[in-house]
């Protein structure tokens, strides 16, 4: 059962707690991974006015290992582990956001019109897309930041540059799928505009798998702009960015608990998407469900 | 029928059963049948009619999920009791199998005489590589597949359909193994090749006494080839008996219906008569006679009754009419 | 199927030169002089260095001449030189490559047997728990950041337990052997060296696992649902029809089958473990390409990054041709039909 036939459910009886006894175990991961999102955005927006210490100014001793106090440490500079953890989300979340909502808006745009024009335009977008994808990520990601020069927002940049050629492709393949419908065909005897019938009858029935993907991928930018903080091309200090950090955890070596956070953090996000991910392809396609 | 017959293959009060959140669904129910050496029994239904999974049953091939009950004898001995590993001997050894399409039932990675050298290895350890050669090259020859020398070496992609099942029947007998259980085998080929391999069926029978069950739909196969007929309807027998006995005067309206489907020469019938309907599916089967929806001369107890056997000397039916005199459409007395 | 390779073959050159003029336009973003990234900062000062470079990269020259001459430098095999090694790139990348490759075969070897298991146990038990578990394991591969997961290892495994040595390829206070493949498993066998080699394999485990169970994700849900597909079909029936036991049948007649689409996603785990090695060998100071790109990178080392990018876009493609050729070989109706 998925989540949304338990929502659906849920709302019809009005009565959520009577259900919780009848989630299947199917969908415990897709419920888990969005509690776990929806409190690490909770936490990304409120963490100022709760956080019980700076993330970036002395909070206690230097090095030392979990307390009572300080529940995952401090770090070389004395700053409270987990407080610099919990404000991580916000770059972490802030990036994914970024880097997903304009690379799919551009990767999607260029992939429609490609699909939808088709020609020399079809064959030129796709090309640079080609050869965009004939990068290993990482390199390419590392080469932008470091002839942009290191920094969160080029490392944005970048993986804006990594990621639209995915969802070029997959949009070009969805309208390629769509455009021979009936009633697209329709809208065009009809005399529509070509914009309108790309935008209006076409780009809505495309959107499902790029959903999926882009929930899919959130972990994935996560993972490689933590990444590239950590070679020291993302992220600058005292930023309390998670690959950042566990970049100064790897600096001292013996104080396993200052990477410990952020990894886990890393981990956790990212895992959690990859749940909620297996969630919304069974709401948008509920095929998959028995096939996969 | 006579308890005298020496049957490798009996089966009695057979059940499959597929256990499901709302309740099992049973797909095969009270099945019985028999083969005798050197004997083919048709199994004839439409696709979902349990034919197949009876089979399988036999084979021991079931996906796990599903539950046998009843008794499975070979030669005396109960499959549905031995251990896995004691299946495994007699299954492609004393028990072979054919299946429907050719196209799919060899591995297309695997050359055609590794999958036939494949089958004696697996019953024959000791068996050198040469012997496996000649062995293999014997039962290409066997089947008439021409330059089995060179044939050995090439993969089933090279392969037509119908020299494909040639492979596959080569590959099925050997072991030479008393009992044959051929799902549909010409039902995916052309009808001149139709013919080749119900010759080499026949072959096989007469020459080396090979019990054959011919799983199919295709009455016409079973009238040229078979000395028994089991009709299954929705996954329980509706007529049983011997070929000649059933066709001449089926009992069942169905039988009647699938007869008055198969067009024929000398039929004096101007057109064919197809059953109204469909065969109920897995989930949703009538209560009473399974046939009771589509027969036209259903009566109010059978949609209440299962009914029993009736019993005709050279068949039986399970119809509540049986014993009637029906003016069914089908069978020479119809016409 | 050689009609697909071929046609990857003649647009192999086209791509290759789109990736080189990608780099050229990045290079174009650039901040400050780039005759610093060609010849190094010091040099500047000497005006006869300044006006070989000058020259010979054409810097006086307008953008599209400049571009000719990158490419013609580049097509004699002319990266321009690291102003951090003082070396000429190209020498630089071939001193690092035998490391990288080195530690991304074992973590492919590592990361296909693990992904070939789970795929093959999740298929055989759909839907049970062994599905379940195996699958979870396969994903937290691809989760796990690998940079803190190497650190991790490390500590629990080098530094509290010593059951495995620290970073590098081999101990610190052992001599090298001779280099001739670079391959240190290989040379140390070379020379004879059989401590060397123990030692050598030993310092591959870590980064080997920890780079190799993040590509078990990406090859276990390929197995598996290509399993899924072969397991359904009729020749493994007849495989079981035939007396075959379940270990013949999953892997001698299905898993055979269900690799051949598995295949295909060689050359985008190859991407993968070139990203994840270049974390990877950061952990573990692997002297590979992984490394030197980060040292490059952060030291604004122009040549050496643009170099490593390259290598690494050619080095892409490369990987998708063997998969076309892999795919080709290992398919019996591929081969005939070429």
């Amino acid at each position: 059962m998925s989540v949304h036939t338990i929502v659906a459910v849920g709302l019809r009886r009005g009565l959520f707690s009577r259900f919780a006894g009848r989630v299947s175990w199917r969908s415990a991961p897709v419920i888990l991974g969005a509690v776990i999102i929806l409190a690490a955005i909770v936490i990304a927006i409120t963490i100022p006015w709760w956080s019980p210490y700076d993330p970036i100014a002395l909070a206690g001793r230097r090095l030392q290992p979990p307390s009572l106090e300080h529940w995952c440490g401090t770090d070389a500079l004395g700053r409270d582990v987990l407080v610099r953890t919990l404000y991580g989300t916000r770059y972490s979340l802030t990036i994914a956001a970024l880097v997903l909502a304009v690379g799919v808006s551009i990767g999607t745009l260029l992939g429609a019109v490609a699909g939808f024009v088709g020609g020399l335009l079809d064959s030129a977008i796709m090309r640079l897309a080609d050869i965009t994808l004939s990068f290993p990520p990482i390199l390419l990601a590392m080469a932008i930041a470091a002839s942009l020069g290191p920094g969160l927002v080029h490392t944005a940049v970048a993986l804006i540059i990594v990621w639209w050629p995915i969802y070029a492709r997959l949009m070009r393949a969805q309208v390629l799928n769509v455009k021979g419908l009936d009633h697209v065909d329709a809208a065009v005897v009809s005399g529509a505009m070509p914009g309108r019938i790309l935008f209006k009858h076409i780009v809505p029935l495309c959107w499902s798998p790029i959903l999926v993907n882009m929930t899919m991928d959130v972990g994935q930018v996560i993972l490689l702009a933590s990444g590239l903080s950590f070679i020291g091309l993302g992220a600058q200090p005292p930023t309390p960015e998670w690959g950042q950090m566990i970049a100064e955890g790897a600096g001292s070596f013996y104080s396993w608990w200052i990477a410990m956070g952020p990894g886990l953090a890393i981990f956790l996000v990212s895992l959690s998407f990859n749940f909620l991910g297996d969630g919304v392809r069974d709401f948008v396609d509920p095929r998959s469900r028995v096939s996969t | 029928m006579s308890e005298k017959r020496d049957n490798i293959l009996d089966v009695r009060g057979l059940r499959i059963a597929i256990p499901g959140q709302d309740g099992e669904r049973v797909a095969v129910s009270n099945v019985d049948f028999e083969v005798a050496r050197g004997e083919v029994l048709g199994l004839v239904g439409e696709s979902g009619s349990g034919k197949s999974l009876s089979m399988l049953a036999v084979m021991g091939l079931l996906p796990h999920n599903m539950q046998v009950t009843g008794s499975i004898r070979f030669d005396g001995q109960e499959l549905l009791d031995l251990p896995a590993r004691q299946m495994r001997k007699i299954r492609g050894g004393r028990i072979a199998m054919v299946f429907q399409d050719p196209m799919t039932a060899l591995n297309p990675v695997l050359t055609v005489g590794a999958q036939i050298t494949e089958a004696l290895r697996l019953h024959n350890p000791s068996l050198s590589r040469r012997a496996l050669r000649t062995r293999a090259l014997e039962l290409l020859d066997l089947v008439s597949i021409p330059m089995p020398e060179r044939r050995f070496d090439q993969y089933p992609h090279e392969f037509s359909g119908g020299m494909r099942q040639r492979v596959v029947i080569a590959i099925a007998v050997a072991n030479d193994p008393e009992l044959l259980i051929a799902d549909e085998p010409t039902t995916a080929l052309d009808v001149t090749i139709q013919a080749q391999i119900v010759e080499i069926f026949d072959r096989l029978r007469r020459e080396k006494g090979l019990a054959i069950v011919l799983i199919t739909h295709d009455l016409g196969l079973v009238a040229g080839l078979a000395d028994r007929i089991t009709i299954l309807y929705s996954g329980r027998i509706a007529e049983r008996g011997e070929i000649e006995a059933v066709f001449r005067r089926p009992r069942h309206p169905y039988t009647a219906g699938l007869l008055a489907a198969v067009p024929s020469i000398d039929s004096t019938i101007a057109r064919l008569h197809a059953i109204e309907g469909t065969p109920p599916s897995l989930a949703a089967r009538p209560p009473g006679c399974q046939f009771h929806p589509r027969c036209a001369f259903a009566l109010p107890l059978c949609a209440e009754r299962d009914p029993d056997f009736q019993w005709f000397g050279q068949s039986m039916a399970a119809c509540h009419r049986a014993g009637e005199d029906l003016p069914m459409i089908g069978g020479d007395d119809g016409r | 199927m050689l009609r697909v390779i071929l046609k990857r073959l003649i647009l192999m050159p086209f791509l290759i030169l789109g990736i080189v003029t990608a780099t050229f336009v990045l290079a174009q973003f650039t901040k400050g002089n780039p005759l610093i990234s060609i010849i190094g900062a010091r040099a500047l000062d000497n005006p006869d260095i300044v006006a070989a470079a000058k020259a010979r990269w054409g810097l006086d020259k307008s953008v599209p001449q400049r571009y000719l001459i990158y490419v013609d430098n580049l097509a004699h095999g002319d990266l321009g030189t690291s102003f951090r090694t003082k070396q000429p790139v190209l020498d630089d990348l071939a001193d690092r490559l035998p490391a990288t490759l080195e530690l991304v075969i074992c973590a492919m070897i590592v990361g296909a047997v693990t992904g070939i298991l789970l795929g093959v146990i999740s298929a055989q038990f759909r839907d049970t728990p062994a599905d379940h578990a195996a699958r979870l394991f396969a994903l937290l591969g691809s989760c796990v950041p690998m940079f803190w997961l190497g650190l991790l290892a490390l500590f629990v495994f080098s530094v509290q337990t010593h059951l495995l040595p620290g970073p590098g390829r081999l101990d610190i206070r052992s001599d090298p052997p001779n280099t001739v493949t670079g391959f240190m498993l290989i040379d140390t066998l070379l020379a004879g060296d059989w401590d060397g080699f123990v030692d050598a394999f030993r310092h591959l485990i870590l980064p080997s696992l920890v780079l190799g169970w993040s590509v078990t994700g990406i090859v276990a849900r390929m197995v598996r649902a290509s399993m899924l597909d072969v397991l359904g079909q009729d020749f493994v029936t007849m495989a079981r029809a035939k007396g075959a036991g379940e270990g013949r049948v999953l892997f001698n007649h299905a898993l055979r089958n269900a690799l051949i689409p598995a295949l295909t996603i060689l050359g985008f785990t190859f991407a993968y473990l070139i990203t994840g090695s270049v974390l990877v060998e950061t952990i573990f100071s692997w002297p590979g390409i992984g490394s030197y790109a980060v040292d490059a990178a952060r030291s604004l080392d122009y040549p050496a990054i643009t170099g490593v990018t390259i290598v690494g876009g050619l080095g892409f493609l490369i990987a998708n041709l063997l998969t076309d050729i892999a795919y080709a070989a290992v398919d019996p109706r591929m081969r005939s039909a070429a």
